[in-house]
Order: structure tokens, then C-alpha cells, then sequence
């Protein structure tokens, strides 16, 4: 009975992507494109060993952003803000980062502390404003996205960054001494052809373990998904669903302060405009994609990476590459249907079967 | 009237000081028809959001969808005007926006799911599709781009009221008296002025929606019967309404209006699409239902506010820095009520952040740039934490609904 249990929910994405893939066949056949053709460019593209070195980096900031998601997600919080959390974490991480001079372990976990609990800090004003003033947190982590933006862009352009008279350079933060940087796996995999493959890819891995262990192997995280599935029950069961929402917020933010370490120690080093964005969004699409689940979201992660990256290669044979996003989008809203509808059957299946259980005694 | 004076002091009194505070002449622009008019045609896509979500929250479906249905109301807006003409970008925008609210109706009341998880993939799948169809429709444009569409011709029309403004050839009664520079009066005056000139046909038609809609809901009986199945479906299924059907109505009127709001975004303000043009509107507007404690008068006033706030971001940095003041007197408020109730604590942290914006205020001339630009969202903040909990929501609101269920 689990085992199937477990077989029917896998039933869900494979729907959900088999719909997707049927949606923008339809839309790529609308505007006139060969969609079996265009499929094949992608896969060819996506394939390669450049191609799967670029997914994985991708996927590696958007693991975690779908964990930051995730976390409030399994107490009933929508933390829609990890965008302006991230950004945040990252950009204070990186001004400290370049103005200390520190042996390199002690420096990367300065960089990944501060990282943490600024932008954990930032959310925890959207659990504040939740529990003391009931705003709802879709609403003022949405507004705090737009006031993180405009902090973050004037802490930029004034505090962390000297304007020179007649200088056309972008406003960005110094850079980040070699001790800062987290070194790349290829030598260690003796790739040295390829990329470079980020080290913080391990960092990922721990914090999917690290994730699944907060919420499912210790008593805060019974308390936090007690108080998502039954709010009543978890507050008799002696919660404080007031403190545990301000900490699930922080949690989540604390999460959400490691999607920049990849890009900041990785491949930036820096912290500037054109500073990767966006990224706390499509946490969202990832964690409503894997399930919540430190599994699901991993694949979750590798498949939209995937998407984007063999999408690159469209422009080149006229095809639009934005048929990427649709397909993203579709996939997310097949997929949450499928859920649902896959939930009913089990559920329903399993009334028959108690009855009938019940019936036979 | 002292009775109502003193219950909403948290109202009027910004709105007294607004009026002192504009009396300083770098601080004019605080009260002038340019910043009211500006402050209405900003509020009005959020009151359209507002009262879209206002359809569907009383049919008892959230929808955190608006934004992606604002988004399509911009998209196909700009689309059928630069097509056909302006009026056609309005119907389209309310089409647009309505095909998004049955996809939303599909999720959470066919198939019941979290309505705030199918709120968030239905503005994700708004953006995605926007920027494919912008890609696919301008093609073969020379100004072809991702994130833009051609610029759109073709005019409303608008309207100023005669005698009173000065319509037509008429004298202007506002006018003179705004140019007159009374203290308060000219202040006044230049309200009336912003609200009653150069409205466009568009502005016009989505005031007159606001009466309608209120009219819809509560002295209708369809009004009543969506009403209902927000607060009991199980009752109004008893009597045998449709909920199902209702609530399909309820959203998908939403969608309409919030696309609505995208295609007034476009043909008002800019004159074309731009990716990102709607910044949030439809969660201000979500905002401002749930500030208007999902009524359309309330829903008018609030986005009043946040339009405000908005039109000053726009206008004048100067205003925004008067702002400051605003902020420390109400401020200062906050503390002596704290003290009058003996929360000691919270009333000294209120009068750190009240001499904090005062000395903010007194050291500079002006506010940075960044932090004008989200005047609007942190009005919203604010405002919702000191009003959120009086508030009454309709009582099944975000609760699937399953036929023949018992409550």
C-alpha cells in the first residue's frame, strides 16, 4: 500500500511535464516552428559536457533558493521575499567579505555567517509584521522586496562603492580576496577540459541534508509542520505558532542568505549590479515543482536549469527562446494540479479500502 | 462627528499635517492639482485590482494571481491598441486578464488547489507568456524587443469639468483660487482641480465601475448569492445557488478587472508595454481590499493613499523629504498613546525612530533617489500594520469547497 502510495505521486510530475511538453508542442506548431526539430536542438545542446557543467552551477543557487522557499512553505508561509533576502545577504557578505583579510576557511565562513543572518534578519521583519500586526506575509514580503531593492541599490551606489568623477563604471562592491574563494571541483574530478564545475555544489548537498533534518529529525520542525498542516492542534499540542512563525521566517531567510555564496565566491567575486536576480522567484517554481521534498527539489532545480540552459541555443535557429519560460510555467501549474487530483485518488482509494476493511470484520 | 474625528485619528491627522507641512513652499507640491491628478490616475489601476480582488475574495477564492492577471490585462492592452485602437486595448486587457481568472477558477475550484500556490504559478505563467508573446507578435518590427511593444497612437479624449475647472473655453474657479496661494484653501482647491481636470474617457469609465460594482454585490440579487457562498457555501447550496458557478463568475470578474487595470497602466500612463510596467500594482491593490476591509468605498480610499504615495515618488523628490516629517510627527503620536496605555517598552523604541526621522529630516535637503522610488510600497507597509486587525474578512474566504460536503 505505501509502496504504491509513493508510485501514484510520481504519477503527478510525469503527468505534469508529459502536459507541459504537450502545451508548448502545441504553441511552437501555433507560431509556426518544427516543435519535434526544436525539441532535439535542445537535448542535443543540453547534453553536451560544457552544457551539463553550466546546469549544474545553475542549479546549485536555485536548490537553495527552493529550500528557503520550502521551509515556510511546510508552516503554511509563503515567503515570497527570498528575492530581496538573498540579495541582501549577498551584498553585505560582499562588502565585508573584500574589507577583511582572513586565513581562507575562517574568511568563506565569515562570508556564508554574515550571509546568513542578514538575510534572515531581513525576513524576520515579515514574521514581525505577521504575528504583531497581521499583515499577510504574500503582501509585505512583496513590499519588502520592492524596499529591500531600493535599500540594497543605494547601499550600493553610496556606502559600498567610491564614485569617481567622469567614471562610467557600474557601482559594485571590491573584490573578494583569493582567501574568499571557494575553489572549483574540476581538478579534483579531472575535468580540467571543461568549465569549472563551483565547489559550493557540496554546500548544496549539506544544505538539502540540512534541510531535511530541521524539518523532519528534529522537534522544532515536528512543531513547524504540526502548526502548517493544523494550526489548532499544533497550539494545544503546547506551539506558540506566534514565536515559531517570526522563526520559521528567519529559517527560511537564513536559507535564503546562501543562494548568493555560489555566484559571490564562485564566479563574481563581487557584488554588482548585474549581480544574478531573480533567482528567489524561481525558488518558488522549484519548490512547488520537487514537492517540498529535498529530492524532488534537487531534480526540480536540474530540470529548469536544463530548460534555461538548452533554451540558449533557440536564438540561433530562429527559434523564440522564451517558449522556455511558458514551458517553466505550464510545468509549475500541470504540476500543482496533478498533485492535487493524484492526492483525491489515494485518498479516495484509501476510504474504499478501510471500508472495505471494516466491512469484511 | 468628534465621535468618528477620534476613532480614525490615525486618518485625519496625517492628512492635517499633510495640509500644514505644504504651506512651506519647497513642500508645495504636496497639495498641487499636478500631484492630485497624477495621484488619481495612479490610484485607479489599484483600485481596479482592489476591487477585483474584492469578486473574488467575497466569492471566497484569494487571489494572489491579480499581478499575472494585471500583467495580461497590459500585455493584450497594448497588443489590440497598437492593432485597432485604444478602445480595443481595453476590451482586450479585460479579456486578457478574464482568460487568466478561469485558469485561476480551474485550479482552485475545480481541481482545489491552495489558492495562494495557484495564485503564484498563475503570475509566474503570466510572465512567461507575456514575454513569449511579445517576442512572437513584434517579430517582424524594426523596434523588435523582448520587453517592449511599439509605442501606441491614437488618443481617448478627455474631459474637464466647465466653470469649475475650466472645460472648454470656461473660466476656472479651482484654478484661480489654487493660484490665489490661501493657505488651506488653495490646498483644497487644488484637490478639486486634480480630480475634475483632464480626466480621459478611460479614467471616467473605470470611476463609474466603482458605484457599479457595489451596487453589484450588495443590492443584486446575483450580488447576494456571490456574497454568500464566500461566508456559507454549504447554506447557499442548500438554496440552491450554484457555488461553483459563482465562484467561476467571482474570479474571472476579477481577472477581468484586473486586466482592466494592466490595459489602463498602459494607454494612460506610458503608451506602451513594458516588461515589469505593473511593479507590484496588483499586490497594492490587494493591499488596499484588504486595508478597505473588502468594501469598494474603502477599497477607492485606500488606493487613494497608495496612488498618493505613488504620485509624490513620480513628481517630487522635495515632497517625499517633507514625508519625513510626516512620518516623525505620527511617530510621536504613537508614543504618547503607548504611554497613555503604559507600554513603556514600545514607546521609547517609537520615540528613537520619531527623533531618528527628525534628525533625518533636518540634515538633509532631499530624500536618495532609491528610497523615493518605494514611497508606495512602504505606505502600504505601513498602513496595513496599523489597520490589518480590525478587520473582517469574508469567513470561508480561501477555503476549498467540495459539492455536498458538510461544512
Amino acid at each position: 500500500m505505501k509502496l504504491s502510495l509513493r508510485f501514484t505521486s510520481l504519477l503527478a510530475p510525469v503527468f505534469a511535464l508529459i502536459v507541459a511538453f504537450g502545451l508548448s508542442t502545441l504553441m511552437l506548431y501555433l507560431i509556426g516552428e518544427d516543435p519535434i526539430e526544436t525539441f532535439k536542438i535542445m537535448y542535443d545542446y543540453g547534453k553536451s559536457g560544457k552544457s551539463i557543467v553550466s546546469i549544474l552551477n545553475r542549479s546549485v543557487p536555485l536548490y537553495i533558493s527552493a529550500v528557503a522557499v520550502a521551509v515556510g512553505f511546510k508552516m503554511g508561509l509563503f515567503n515570497i521575499g527570498v528575492e530581496s533576502q538573498y540579495l541582501m545577504g549577498s551584498l553585505l557578505s560582499a562588502a565585508l567579505g573584500a574589507a577583511v583579510a582572513l586565513p581562507s576557511i575562517l574568511h568563506i565562513s565569515l562570508i556564508i555567517f554574515v550571509a546568513i543572518l542578514s538575510s534572515a534578519l531581513w525576513a524576520a521583519i515579515a514574521g514581525y509584521l505577521k504575528v504583531k500586526k497581521g499583515v499577510h506575509e504574500v503582501i509585505s514580503t512583496i513590499m519588502l522586496n520592492y524596499i529591500g531593492t531600493g535599500i540594497i541599490a543605494y547601499l550600493l551606489a553610496n556606502i559600498f562603492f567610491e564614485k569617481v568623477e567622469l567614471s562610467t563604471t557600474a557601482p559594485q562592491t571590491d573584490l573578494l580576496p583569493e582567501s574568499a574563494r571557494i575553489p572549483s571541483l574540476n581538478a579534483f574530478l579531472g575535468i580540467e577540459d571543461l568549465p569549472n564545475l563551483h565547489g559550493f555544489i557540496i554546500g548544496a548537498v549539506l544544505v538539502g541534508i540540512l534541510y531535511y533534518w530541521i524539518v523532519w529529525k528534529t522537534s522544532l520542525g515536528f512543531d513547524l509542520r504540526a502548526t502548517g498542516s493544523s494550526p489548532m492542534a499544533a497550539k494545544f499540542s503546547g506551539a506558540n505558532p506566534g514565536k515559531l512563525t517570526i522563526f520559521a521566517m528567519m529559517i527560511s531567510g537564513g536559507f535564503a542568505g546562501l543562494i548568493g555564496i555560489a555566484p559571490l565566491t564562485g564566479y563574481f567575486f563581487k557584488y554588482t549590479t548585474d549581480f544574478p536576480s531573480g533567482l528567489g522567484f524561481a525558488g518558488i517554481t522549484v519548490a512547488l515543482l520537487g514537492r517540498n521534498h529535498p529530492i524532488g527539489m534537487a531534480f526540480g532545480a536540474i530540470l529548469l536549469s536544463f530548460l534555461e540552459r538548452s533554451a540558449q541555443i533557440l536564438d540561433l535557429y530562429d527559434v523564440p527562446k522564451e517558449i522556455e519560460k511558458i514551458m517553466q510555467a505550464v510545468i509549475v501549474l500541470s504540476v500543482v494540479v496533478a498533485y492535487e487530483v493524484v492526492k483525491r485518488y489515494v485518498t479516495n482509494r484509501q476510504i474504499k479500502e478501510a471500508s472495505k476493511v471494516v466491512s469484511n470484520a | 462627528m468628534l465621535k468618528t474625528l477620534k476613532k480614525n485619528y490615525l486618518i485625519f491627522l496625517p492628512i492635517a499635517f499633510i495640509a500644514v507641512i505644504a504651506q512651506v513652499d519647497k513642500y508645495d507640491q504636496l497639495t498641487t492639482s499636478g500631484t492630485f491628478g497624477a495621484a488619481i490616475r495612479l490610484a485607479i489601476p489599484i483600485c481596479l485590482a482592489g476591487l477585483g480582488g474584492m469578486f473574488s475574495e467575497r466569492s471566497g477564492v484569494v487571489n494572489i494571481g491579480l499581478e499575472g492577471m494585471m500583467i495580461m490585462g497590459t500585455w493584450f492592452g497594448a497588443w489590440a491598441a497598437w492593432m485597432y485602437g485604444p478602445w480595443y486595448g481595453i476590451l482586450a486587457g479585460i479579456i486578457g486578464g478574464a482568460m487568466f481568472g478561469l485558469i485561476h477558477a480551474v485550479g482552485t475550484v475545480t481541481f482545489q488547489v491552495d489558492h495562494i500556490v495557484s495564485g503564484v504559478a498563475i503570475n509566474i505563467l503570466a510572465a512567461g507568456v507575456a514575454r513569449f508573446l511579445n517576442v512572437v507578435a513584434y517579430a517582424d518590427q524594426p523596434t523588435q524587443s523582448a520587453t517592449q511593444s511599439p509605442r501606441i497612437d491614437g488618443e481617448v479624449g478627455d474631459f474637464t469639468l466647465p466653470y469649475l475647472s475650466g472645460g472648454g473655453e470656461t473660466p476656472s474657479l479651482f484654478g484661480y483660487l489654487q493660484d490665489l496661494d490661501l493657505p488651506f484653501l488653495s490646498d483644497f482647491a487644488g484637490l478639486l482641480l486634480g480630480a475634475t481636470s483632464n480626466l480621459s474617457y478611460i479614467s471616467i469609465f473605470a470611476l463609474t465601475l466603482i458605484p457599479i460594482a457595489a451596487w453589484t454585490l450588495w443590492s443584486t440579487p446575483f450580488g447576494l448569492q456571490m456574497r454568500s457562498v464566500g461566508e456559507l457555501p454549504t447554506g447557499s447550496e442548500s438554496l440552491g445557488v450554484n457555488v461553483y458557478l459563482m465562484k467561476y463568475i467571482g474570479v474571472m470578474i476579477s481577472g477581468g478587472f484586473a486586466g482592466l487595470a494592466g490595459a489602463y497602466l498602459v494607454l494612460e500612463s506610458s503608451g506602451i508595454y513594458r516588461e515589469g510596467q505593473t511593479a507590484g500594482r496588483g499586490f497594492i491593490g490587494l493591499a488596499s481590499m484588504i486595508f478597505g476591509n473588502y468594501k469598494p468605498l474603502g477599497i477607492f480610499m485606500g488606493s487613494g493613499l497608495f496612488g498618493y504615495a505613488d504620485a509624490l515618488q513620480l513628481r517630487s523628490d522635495d515632497a517625499v523629504h517633507g514625508l519625513l516629517v510626516l512620518i516623525s510627527l505620527i511617530l510621536l503620536i504613537i508614543s504618547i498613546k503607548q504611554i497613555i496605555e503604559k507600554k513603556y517598552l514600545s514607546a521609547s523604541i517609537s520615540i528613537m525612530l520619531c527623533l531618528g526621522f527628525l534628525i533625518w529630516f533636518l540634515n538633509s535637503e532631499t530624500v536618495p533617489s532609491e528610497f523615493v522610488y518605494f514611497t508606495p510600497h512602504i505606505t502600504t507597509l505601513i498602513v496595513l500594520s496599523s489597520a490589518s486587525q480590525k478587520l473582517r474578512m469574508p469567513k470561508k474566504v480561501g477555503q476549498p469547497y467540495r459539492k455536498g460536503e458538510l461544512n
